[in-house]
C-alpha cells in the first residue's frame, strides 16, 4: 500500500436520517485513520448542525425502495417517527451515536465543520442557529479552496 | 508477516504493521514504536491510554474505537487527538502492541 489519501471533504447535502449519517461516518472515520476532513453541509444537510433541528432527524418512508415498505403505507402518519425509532434502538445497540452527539464529536476530532452560505440564505438562517463548533459558514469557491488537495464526496 | 527488531528484541509485525504477538511487548518497545510514528516523549498522558488500551484488549479480546476512548479512559476526544493525530485508537493500539480496533464509529 503505497498509496494513501491524506485528505478528504464530505458534502452532505440530505436531510434525511440515511442522507446524513454516511456522510458523518466518513469524516469520522478519515479522522480516525489520521486522515484530514473536512464536513460541508448544504441544503437540507444543514439541518445535522442546526441546533434545534438536528435531534429531530427522521427516516424517509416514502420513496425510498430501501425501506422495503410502499409510498402508500410509508405516507402514512406516524410511519417516518416508527421506523426512525426502530432504527434509533437498532443504532445504539451497536453504538452508533445520535447526530448531535455525533457530531459534536466529529467537530471534536479537529474535522473541518462549515455550512454553505447560499444554502443559509435560502433557509434564511443565521450563524446562531448553528453548532457553535460550526468554522463558518463558506461560499463554494471556499469550499474548493478548503478541499484542495485532498478527495471530495458528495452525499 | 515481518519480522523487525525493536529495542533489541525481534518481534513479529502483523500485515498492518501492528505487533503481531501482544504478549512480546514493553515499554521500550513501546518507545521505539512511538518514536517512529513521530511522539517523543510518551508523556504520561500517553501512556495512560496506551495501558488503557492493553487492559481493556485483555479484557475484551478487542481495542476501544475512538469514541469508547473518549467516553472510558478519562481523556477527552479532543486531547486523544492532540497526543495522537494521527488516529488515536490506532496509534495507541499500534504503540500498545495489540491490534488495530474494528468498528467503523
Amino acid at each position: 500500500m503505497s498509496e494513501t489519501i491524506d485528505k478528504v471533504s464530505v458534502v452532505i447535502s440530505k436531510g434525511s436520517l440515511e442522507g446524513i449519517y454516511p456522510g458523518l461516518i466518513m469524516a469520522n472515520g478519515a479522522r480516525a485513520e489520521g486522515i484530514e476532513a473536512n464536513l460541508f453541509f448544504t441544503f437540507f444537510g444543514l439541518d445535522a448542525i442546526h441546533k434545534k433541528r438536528q435531534g429531530h432527524i427522521k427516516v424517509a418512508t416514502v420513496g425510498n425502495p430501501g425501506m422495503h415498505l410502499s409510498s402508500l403505507i410509508g405516507v402514512l402518519p406516524g410511519m417516518s417517527a416508527m421506523a426512525t425509532h426502530m432504527m434509533g434502538r437498532k443504532m445504539n445497540k451497536l453504538d452508533i451515536p445520535p447526530i448531535p452527539e455525533f457530531v459534536e464529536m466529529i467537530a471534536d476530532t479537529g474535522c473541518g465543520m462549515y455550512a454553505c452560505l447560499a444554502s443559509v440564505d435560502l433557509f434564511g438562517f443565521a450563524k446562531e442557529d448553528f453548532i457553535d463548533q460550526l468554522d463558518g459558514i463558506i461560499t463554494v469557491g471556499d469550499f474548493y479552496a478548503r478541499a484542495a488537495g485532498g478527495e471530495i464526496i458528495f452525499t | 508477516m515481518t519480522v523487525i527488531t525493536l529495542a533489541g528484541i525481534d518481534v513479529e509485525l502483523n500485515d498492518e504493521g501492528f505487533l503481531a504477538d501482544p504478549q512480546r511487548w514493553n515499554e521500550e518497545i513501546a518507545q521505539e514504536i512511538a518514536r517512529k510514528e513521530g511522539i517523543d516523549p510518551l508523556t504520561d498522558q500517553h501512556w495512560q491510554v496506551i495501558r488503557f488500551m492493553r487492559s481493556e484488549y485483555f479484557d475484551k479480546g478487542t481495542g476501544p474505537t475512538v469514541r469508547i476512548l473518549g467516553k472510558t479512559s478519562g481523556i477527552s476526544i479532543k486531547e486523544l487527538y492532540q497526543l495522537f493525530p494521527k488516529g488515536p485508537a490506532k496509534i495507541a493500539a499500534k504503540i500498545a502492541g495489540i491490534p488495530k480496533p474494528r468498528g467503523c464509529i
